[in-house]
């Protein structure tokens, strides 16, 4: 079937959407609305699913097949409905709390099953929808309602968790960088594996500026590192810098007239040690890394599953129901 | 070795009906040889019953009491309903297993028991000072001693086996005894054996079944001659199998799947005793039956569900503990109103409880266990064939209402067997779910009403123009748009409900069994076998009792009120503290009694014939 000419709007649905204004969801909604239009995909074959949180709404907004599940189970549904419907085009949505937090469980399984699943990871380091709590992402130290005196809890570095999970594409995006954000979108959708994408979702409410040091546009060029593989891994406007390895360890350097471009790393989104890397620098002198991580080809479960069906066919045909009613031994009474 | 020969000699004697109970360590191979003299027997044209009888541990401390494992079967050249109060013969294989399991066996009851096992350490690990074969524990009975270890050992020598590997083999000895002592073909198990094991270990099983059988032959310890007991000729013709209750409800499902040309997804956790209806799905691939072992419970029912979005018929299966994980889940499948199928065998709770033993006690779990008013529809198998045509009423209930169906097995039910007269495929109808299509000039609802049902339109994912979104959230009478509108709240609840109240127009007019008057013993479940034993043999002394066997637990049959109301009194026996009849009592405002039992193991005939006996 010819997949018709789609335009953004064609994505939106007659739902009222209901995010606080300013929030950063609009941004990703906006940007995955216009995706879509591109992706070649019939619009019946999309299906978003969410579990419970701010950014689990999202389906609602989506004139798309939409399920909004319960609280952090979305890759769950999304793993039994992309088992048995490979041809469709999932799409999990979910924040910090619900994915890292009650719903852990699920998103360390669905990597490593590598289903062909598309996981965006709203992260604000915040509770939302229940009024501003700590979350799993957020730092320590932290005060927050729950957390008078400051959180006493580790956060999860999300892409290190993705890593260690056997993830086959792992990224970051940021909310207010749309065309970046599209790209990686399109990155995930073209990837046959579970495309998890870790987005900075600024929470004006409960947690406004988590994201400042690379939000605004000047900000995010100092402070920002786009990872393009088989490029260096440089930034910066005004002073231009780079990263170098020293032994294990990354090190900034400015480039000029001690170091050049050829000095910096090269990103490869294949190597899975220096995707270590990149995902332990953020601040303290270190740019945020955003773009793919890593990468790599796996075969995806629900090929694997049907194959397995597909074989049995093969080999035994057809089930016959009235063998297997009969089993092994049968006698008569006449 | 010594062999105590106090059989009284008697002719090759036939005899109406027979309970043997294998018992020994958990490593003794009871339960395997439990099962083949059910094949064998079945084969034979009996009818039967069985009740392993096991430890939830896999190799519990060999020679304790707490580690035997026991297999229960009781077969007839009659029509039967239980594996039987008591035990006619006992097959010890040591001090443990003997001393665990005598309060089983009638008075004046055969005992065979492996005297080999009768060492002061073995008598030391089943707490024993003296042995019970020398102190008068079992001078009401008639013992067989038998060196069955030995035995054993010396039949299998000449072909190398290890001493562990050659100790492995008793059970088939004890087996073949057991088949010249009740006339068996030996046949079945041989061609099961060569199936099984291959080269020396397949050669050392048989030459024991065999050296079992001949010694129990030449030894002359029966005295003589062996019993018969002739296949049951009130059978309906046709043709039969054995089969166990977690492998029926597999068929049932693998049918239903066949029956509505759709694919069937099985998720599912380990669970005892859950887990071999995964075992007995995994390879129907070629059925259309695809099977996923999740990470968790709550993993499993969600992907369950979410292949019922996409259009499969979406099936979990767990145990109370697992009901308990999927209970968010499973109220979600509730508002979204999607087909699914929550399969619950049931086992002894609270919390992990008694894994491998029966319980009825996850009624009100999975009726009214969920968040908010949801209502779930309930059916639940009486016997292990009986899983079979469960399976497939469920999977057309929940097509037809679009709605969560739950399935209330139980450990007996479970692991029992019994015969299983064929079912003619072509009486099981076609049940083609219809999904929505979009039409031309028409908006979709997607939670617009058949009238008949109520089911909302089964939209699936890949369907041009019907793009729509479900979820969570309260939901719009008609558009299924998300709604906090207070009426429209309260509309849906009652819809919901009315919605499964409706499924008794699929509900046939309940039966009665014996009288509809006098005392009404009212069962659900497993607890069939048991109440019908027993309400039969309280008529036969001429009382006045009728027996009301309930598929339904929710919604209840339409015209059970009024059954009821014919009875002066109605009796509720059930393997927990009393479920059914809270629900009968609120209902119906009847002064029904409860008959409970929480041990883990079910009715025996007696226990219930006694309680009638005092009611009327």
């Amino acid at each position: 079937m010819t997949v018709p000419v789609y335009k953004k709007k064609d994505f939106v649905s007659d739902q009222v959407v209901r995010w606080c204004p300013g929030c950063g969801d609009y941004s990703i909604l906006s940007q995955v609305q216009s995706t879509f239009a591109g992706l070649g995909v019939l619009r019946e074959n999309f299906a978003v699913i969410s579990g419970i949180g701010c950014s689990s709404r999202f389906p609602y907004y989506m004139e798309t097949y939409g399920f909004h599940t319960i609280h952090g189970r979305a890759p769950a549904f999304a793993s039994g409905l992309k088992a048995t419907r490979p041809e469709l085009s999932v799409w999990v949505i979910s924040g910090d709390g619900d994915m890292l937090s009650i719903g852990g469980n699920h998103i360390i399984h669905a990597l490593r099953r590598n289903f062909d699943i598309n996981v965006l990871l709203f992260n604000n380091r915040i509770y939302g929808l229940t009024k501003g709590q700590y979350s799993p992402t957020s730092e320590v130290g932290k005060k927050t309602k729950s957390t008078p005196f400051g959180s006493i809890d580790q956060p999860f570095n999300p892409i290190q968790l993705a890593l260690g999970a056997g993830g086959t594409l792992i990224a970051r995006a940021i909310d207010v960088d749309a065309k970046h954000l599209q790209s990686m979108l399109e990155t995930s959708h073209a990837h046959k594996g579970t495309g998890f994408i870790e987005i900075y979702q600024n929470c004006n409410i409960f947690n406004d500026g988590a994201f400042d040091e690379y939000r605004g546009k000047g900000e995010r060029e100092e402070n920002a590192l786009y990872l393009e593989h088989g490029k260096p891994m440089v930034w910066g406007k005004t002073v231009r810098k780079g990263l170098i390895l020293e032994g294990t360890t990354f090190k900034v350097v400015e480039l000029g007239e001690a170091y050049s471009e050829d000095d910096c790393c090269i990103h490869d989104e294949g190597n899975y040690i220096q995707a270590q890397l990149l995902s332990q620098i953020n601040g303290n002198g270190f740019p945020v890394p955003l773009g793919v991580m890593y990468r790599e080809q796996r075969p995806t479960y629900e090929t694997a599953f049907q194959d397995q069906v597909t074989a049995a066919r093969g080999k035994l045909g057809n089930g016959d129901l009235e063998a297997l009613v009969k089993g092994g031994d049968t006698w008569r009474v006449s | 070795m010594s062999t105590t020969a106090r059989i009284e000699p008697g002719p090759n004697a036939s005899l109406d009906s027979v309970v043997i109970r294998f018992a020994g360590d958990s490593g003794d191979g009871m339960q395997l040889i439990g099962n083949q003299f059910t094949r064998t027997s079945a084969l034979a044209g009996n009818d039967l019953a069985t009740l392993p009888d096991f430890p939830a541990e896999i190799r519990a401390p060999a020679g304790t009491r707490a580690g035997v494992s026991g297999f229960q079967l009781q077969f007839a050249n009659h029509d039967i309903f239980t594996p039987g109060d008591i035990a006619d013969v006992l097959v010890a294989m040591n001090p443990a297993a003997l001393v665990a399991n005598l309060g089983r066996l009638k008075d004046g009851g055969l005992i065979i028991v492996n005297n080999d096992k009768f060492a002061s350490r073995d008598l030391k690990l089943a707490n024993l000072e003296q042995s019970p074969l020398e102190d008068g524990t079992v001078e009401n009975y008639r013992v067989v001693e038998v060196g069955i270890t030995k035995l054993t050992k010396d039949t299998v020598e000449p072909l190398g086996l290890t001493t562990k590997e050659a100790d492995r083999c008793k059970n088939f000895f004890a087996l073949g005894m057991m088949y010249w002592l009740y006339s068996r073909n030996m046949g079945p198990t041989e061609d099961w054996v060569r199936s099984k094991f291959k080269g020396k270990y397949a050669d050392a099983n048989l030459a024991a079944l065999r050296a079992g059988w001949s010694y129990a032959e030449t030894v002359e310890i029966f005295a003589g001659q062996p019993y018969m007991v002739p296949r049951a000729d009130d059978f309906d013709a046709g043709e039969y199998r054995n089969i166990m209750g977690n492998a029926a409800l597999a068929v049932g499902l693998a049918a239903a799947a066949t029956k509505a040309d759709r694919p069937l997804f099985y998720g599912t956790y380990p669970i005892t005793p859950a887990s071999d209806i995964l075992h007995a799905l995994a390879p129907f691939k070629n059925y259309g039956v695809v099977t996923y072992q999740a990470e968790d419970e709550i993993a499993a029912v969600c992907a369950a569900i979410g292949a019922s979005w996409g259009g499969s018929i979406g099936v979990t299966g767990t145990s109370g503990p697992g009901i308990a994980l999927k209970a968010e889940a499973m109220g979600l499948a509730n508002i979204v109103e999607l087909p699914l199928i929550v399969v619950n065998v049931q086992r002894g709770g609270p919390s992990t409880g008694l894994p491998t033993k029966t319980e009825q006690s996850d009624l009100l779990q999975v009726m009214y266990g969920r968040n908010g008013d949801s209502p779930m529809p309930i059916l639940a198998p009486k016997t292990p064939a009986d899983c079979f045509e469960v399976a497939i009423e469920a999977v057309k209930i929940a097509f037809k209402y679009m709605t969560p169906v739950v399935i209330m097995s139980d450990g007996y039910i479970a692991n029992g067997a019994e015969p299983w007269k064929l079912p003619d495929l072509d009486t099981i109808p076609e049940m083609k779910p219809t999904f929505a299509k979009a039409v031309e000039g028409e908006e979709f609802q997607a939670y617009s009403r058949n009238p008949e049902t109520l089911a909302r339109p089964w939209a699936i994912p890949g369907t041009p123009g019907l793009e729509h979104r479900v979820g969570g959230l309260e939901k719009q009478h008609l558009t299924g748009h998300v709604s906090y509108d207070p009426p429209n709240h309260q509309f849906m609840q009652e819809l919901r409900r009315d919605k499964v109240n409706k499924i008794r127009q699929d509900i046939p007019a309940t039966e009665i069994h014996g009288d509809d008057s006098g005392l009404c013993v009212l069962t659900w479940g497993s607890t069939y076998g048991a109440a019908r034993t027993a309400v039969n043999g309280a008529r036969k002394q001429g009382k006045k009792v009728g027996h009301v066997h309930l598929r339904w637990l929710n919604p209840l049959p339409a015209d059970l009120g009024d059954v009821l109301a014919k009875y002066d009194r109605v009796l509720v026996p059930e393997l927990n503290l009393g479920q059914l009849v809270k629900l009968i009592r609120a209902e119906y405002l009847i002064d029904a009694q409860s008959l409970s039992k929480v041990q883990g193991q079910p009715f025996t005939t007696n226990e219930i014939l006694s309680r009638i006996l005092e009611e009327v």
